[in-house]
């Protein structure tokens, strides 16, 4: 998300024991000099403990860690999707609606989610719970219509099931992640037509 | 070094260059908008497409080390269709406001739309908006225009050195913009409006002032510091309404700081425009013959000795020999240009030279800097040696203050005693310099207007000596000046004559009443407070600090409104021109002094400026060599001393308000502002 906004920055980032210990690991594993590599997964983990968003304090900090300029690290922020400058809801719902999801009925997920959420896209929830985003292709179109919530995939999507997902996370559940349509990965979605002999 | 066939014609060009260079050599022009000589290559813009014979598909010339037995075609049907693709696409987002564009008429797009480009656009869709960006008190920002050559964001990493410009989002999302919209923090920063193809990136005090093809153009010398840029004066009527640099390779490239393109409204404000006499304790209004015979009459009754002068920072070689030849004709022996006080001696012209020649820099592999903030007191200078630095064959250790100089470089120490254990051999740079094939030294003014500059100075000349940095054809030793004046004043020996006093001594003296009459001439960075008592004629182009106490003004010219001889801190000799008139009553500076000597009856024996200057050429024969450098002897520098422990100051000035232009100017006044709010760091440096 290229969009930037000066709400809710802070002035003051710091990572945790924990995560600077991850950030130690990431930047280990590039030779002396070329800390700047490690520009990425910092950023991730800095979004990761702001709560899904990553604020300006958070992209000086990692400047500063790797010794980078920090108009260099907000170029890498800004160029690429994951990152968002801007604060988004506890559960980030992503729809894919490239062509092949789109194919397989994805404006019925699209619609799905505003209904249940009550929201348009690119929007937040008033209780900060949700915020649902149009993606691009997120790579799973064996299993189309899908989106992403979290780190997690939810797949093979109706409207139903897309409603029973947003479900159970407002009511604090984890649904299982994967095909909510029964089927295992990506098999055939009729049953498997191949190597069916088990030894 | 391949021979290739380009346009029909074979040619052999170096190994390792460029396509695009190679075509050049061979007599075709290649459109481009990315590609810059003195930047690294982006390839972005694919204006520069080129047909290769069994190449499946145009190539970006730009990019395409040429190679042996290429057949290249750069004017063919296909290209000239692929130019005119490249052209459309660019231009779907561009806005067609070239009438209300402020690089209307001088804009690479506009020029090359018109030689490449098609008749019309196929696009329908809306265009898109980009909001203008705040790059500060200089850059003026038109986003929507931005084609994403990214030549800005090259400039600020590789030439300026302060990454601070970048390109956020990507795809058609892709804006140009600084760190949160701050200002540039670099003293090169009008640069990237050169650089800027389109109208993105313009001048924000030029804005909308005036259009390119009704200014009269002036090449010019440049005195805002003492490395004499070559500039080109725009002007319209009398108004001088724009500064841009001219190229000139062994000085300032095709670069120019800050505050030399910048300060030009200052010639417009608080100028003297009438001499004024002091009548009852008041300045008043008065003529040129009034004004003269206040002089006349009070030199008349003067001793020779009770009268003094002392040239400025601004001063031109010219008037300087005329003020020269008048104050010696009325029997003075007390004249002085070195006005921060340094004891240069003027007839060892090695000591006060920067040696090694700014162009030197390139072939340098080891560099002392002693307490000089190069970065501010000559912004060319630290580019140069920053570019001569990314090529990895330059070492560079300072004495001094621990300043960002945009380059890597190893911090000896703060004060003399480092320099002494060097000098004695100790530490590992002094190897490193003698090592070196090119080892240079410089020292800042700071350090040589201390009370003990002059032994620091004979220390870093020996050193100089000790490490070899004195050969037939080097010159190590180098003094970095920051008046455009200086060097032109001690060339030609601007400097107390027999039993004369120094600046010091006249101020001291004027102060006690041993001096009567002070001649400032463009003279304001000096204690004016002693001049109280003393019958004071300030000869000068702003009502600055020199007036305070003057008696009788005489309205100058400023750089801009003489044709001058400048000689910058290298040695070398460049003529300036007239680009406006002075305003008002004032006139050119070394006319003023000749008629004032026809009143007193010490006529100069000089009526025209050919004249004058066969009299420099007399005192100081390579005057005469214009855009030339005469090596000078080297005699060593300084004299052995004491030295105190006092560290040494890379900064004391606020380098946006050196002189009186400068203070005069508005844009200096908003970029010292800005600098500050920079320097208290406000809020968002992490």
């Amino acid at each position: 998300m290229s969009g930037q906004t000066q709400a809710q920055q802070s002035e003051h980032f710091e990572f945790t024991a924990e995560n600077l210990q991850k950030t130690k690991e990431h930047i280990a594993k590039y030779p002396e000099g070329r800390q700047a590599s490690a520009v990425m997964p910092l950023l991730d983990i800095a979004q990761r403990q702001n709560g899904g968003w990553l604020p300006q304090a958070g992209i000086r900090c990692v400047a500063t860690m790797l010794d980078m300029p920090v108009i260099r690290v907000l170029e890498v922020a800004s160029f690429y999707t994951m990152y968002n400058l801007a604060p988004v809801g506890e559960h980030f719902v992503q729809v894919c609606t490239t062509t092949p999801c789109w194919l397989r009925g994805s404006d019925d997920i699209v619609s799905a989610c505003k209904n249940k959420l009550g929201i348009n896209m690119g929007e937040t929830t008033q209780d900060g719970k949700f915020t649902i985003i149009e993606v691009e292709c997120l790579g799973a179109c064996a299993n189309a219509p899908m989106m992403q919530i979290g780190d997690d995939y939810y797949e093979d999507l109706t409207a139903d099931t897309t409603t029973k997902v947003l479900d159970a996370l407002q009511a604090g559940d984890t649904p299982t992640p994967g095909p909510q349509s029964g089927r295992k990965k990506s098999e055939p979605a009729g049953g498997l037509t191949s190597l069916q002999e088990t030894s | 070094m391949p021979t290739l066939t380009i346009d029909g014609v074979e040619i052999t060009v170096d190994s390792g260059v460029t396509l695009m260079q190679a075509c050049e050599e061979a007599g075709a022009e290649i459109p481009r908008f990315c590609y810059h000589d003195r930047l690294s290559i982006a390839g972005n813009c694919r204006m520069c497409l080129v047909e290769q014979e069994n190449a499946p598909k145009p190539i970006a010339s730009c990019a395409m080390p040429a190679a042996d037995g290429m057949v290249i075609h750069t004017n063919s049907p296909s290209i000239k269709k692929a130019r005119e693709g490249v052209m459309e696409f660019l231009l779907i987002n561009h806005p067609l406001d070239c009438p209300i564009c402020d690089q209307g008429g001088e804009c690479d797009l506009q020029d090359q739309s018109m030689a490449y480009g098609g008749n019309d656009s196929r696009y329908d869709e809306n265009k898109r908006a980009v909001t203008e960006k705040n790059m500060g008190p200089l850059i003026k920002t038109v986003m929507t225009r931005c084609i994403h050559c990214t030549r800005c964001i090259r400039f600020a990493q590789e030439v300026a050195g302060v990454e601070e410009i970048g390109a956020l989002g990507r795809g058609e999302h892709m804006e140009i913009s600084t760190y949160l919209e701050q200002s540039m923090t670099s003293e090169l920063s009008g640069n990237v409006i050169d650089l800027c193809p389109v109208g993105a990136l313009t001048s924000k005090p030029y804005a909308f002032t005036a259009r390119s093809w009704e200014l009269e153009k002036t090449e010019s010398i440049d005195v805002h510091d003492a490395v004499g840029s070559n500039i080109r004066v725009d002007v319209r009527g009398k108004e001088v309404m724009r500064i841009l640099p001219r190229l000139n390779e062994d000085v300032n490239q095709e670069w120019l700081a800050d505050r030399s393109r910048f300060a030009y409204d200052g010639l417009k404000k608080r100028r003297l425009d009438k001499p004024y006499v002091r009548i009852d304790g008041k300045l008043t209004e008065a003529t040129w013959e009034d004004a003269f015979k206040t002089i006349a009459d009070k030199v008349a009754g003067t001793d020779g000795s009770k009268i003094a002068g002392i040239a400025g920072d601004l001063a031109d070689v010219e008037s300087m020999t005329a003020l020269k030849d008048l104050l010696i004709s009325l029997g003075s022996a007390n004249l002085d240009c070195r006005t921060d006080g340094v004891q240069y001696d003027a007839s060892n012209r090695a000591s006060y030279l920067f040696n090694s020649t700014i162009s030197g820099i390139d072939q340098v592999d080891a560099l002392l800097i002693i307490g000089a903030n190069i970065r501010e007191d000559a912004p060319i200078i630290n580019a140069r040696i920053r570019q001569q630095s990314l090529t990895g064959n330059l070492q560079i250790a300072v004495i001094g203050e621990t300043l960002d100089l945009t380059y890597d470089y190893d911090y000896l120490g703060a004060g003399a005693q480092t320099l002494a254990d060097l000098v004695s051999d100790n530490g590992a740079f002094a190897q490193t310099l003698k090592d070196a094939s090119h080892p240079m030294i410089i020292i800042g003014q700071n350090v040589l207007s201390r009370a003990d500059g002059q032994a620091i100075a004979a220390m870093a000349a020996q050193l100089a000596d000790n490490v070899g940095a004195i050969t037939a054809d080097w010159n190590g030793y180098n003094v970095l000046h920051q008046a455009a004046g200086r060097v032109g004043g001690l060339d030609i020996g601007f400097v107390p004559q027999d039993g004369g006093r120094d600046v010091a001594g006249i101020l001291d003296g004027a102060a006690s009443g041993d001096i009567e009459i002070v001649f400032l001439h463009h003279a304001d960075e000096i204690d004016v407070s002693k001049l109280q008592n003393a019958f004071v004629i300030y000869q000068g182009s702003h009502g600055d600090a020199g007036v305070q106490h003057a008696d009788v003004i005489l309205p100058g010219a400023a750089y801009t409104e003489k044709a001058a001889t400048w000689v910058n801190t290298e040695g070398r000799v460049q003529l300036g021109n007239r680009a406006a008139f002075p305003p008002g009553d004032a006139r050119e500076d070394w006319t003023i002094l000749r008629a004032l000597s026809g009143v007193i009856g010490k006529t100069l024996p000089y009526d025209t400026l050919d004249a004058l200057r066969d009299r420099m050429a007399e005192i100081a024969p390579h005057l005469a060599e214009a855009d030339q450098i005469v090596a000078a002897d080297w005699q060593g520098a300084g004299t052995a001393g004491d030295t105190s422990d006092e560290p040494f100051a890379g900064n004391s000035i606020d380098h946006y308000q050196v002189n009186p232009i400068c203070r005069a100017s508005n844009t200096m006044e908003e970029c010292t502002n800005i600098q500050n709010e920079v320097s208290e760091g406000t809020g968002t440096n992490g």
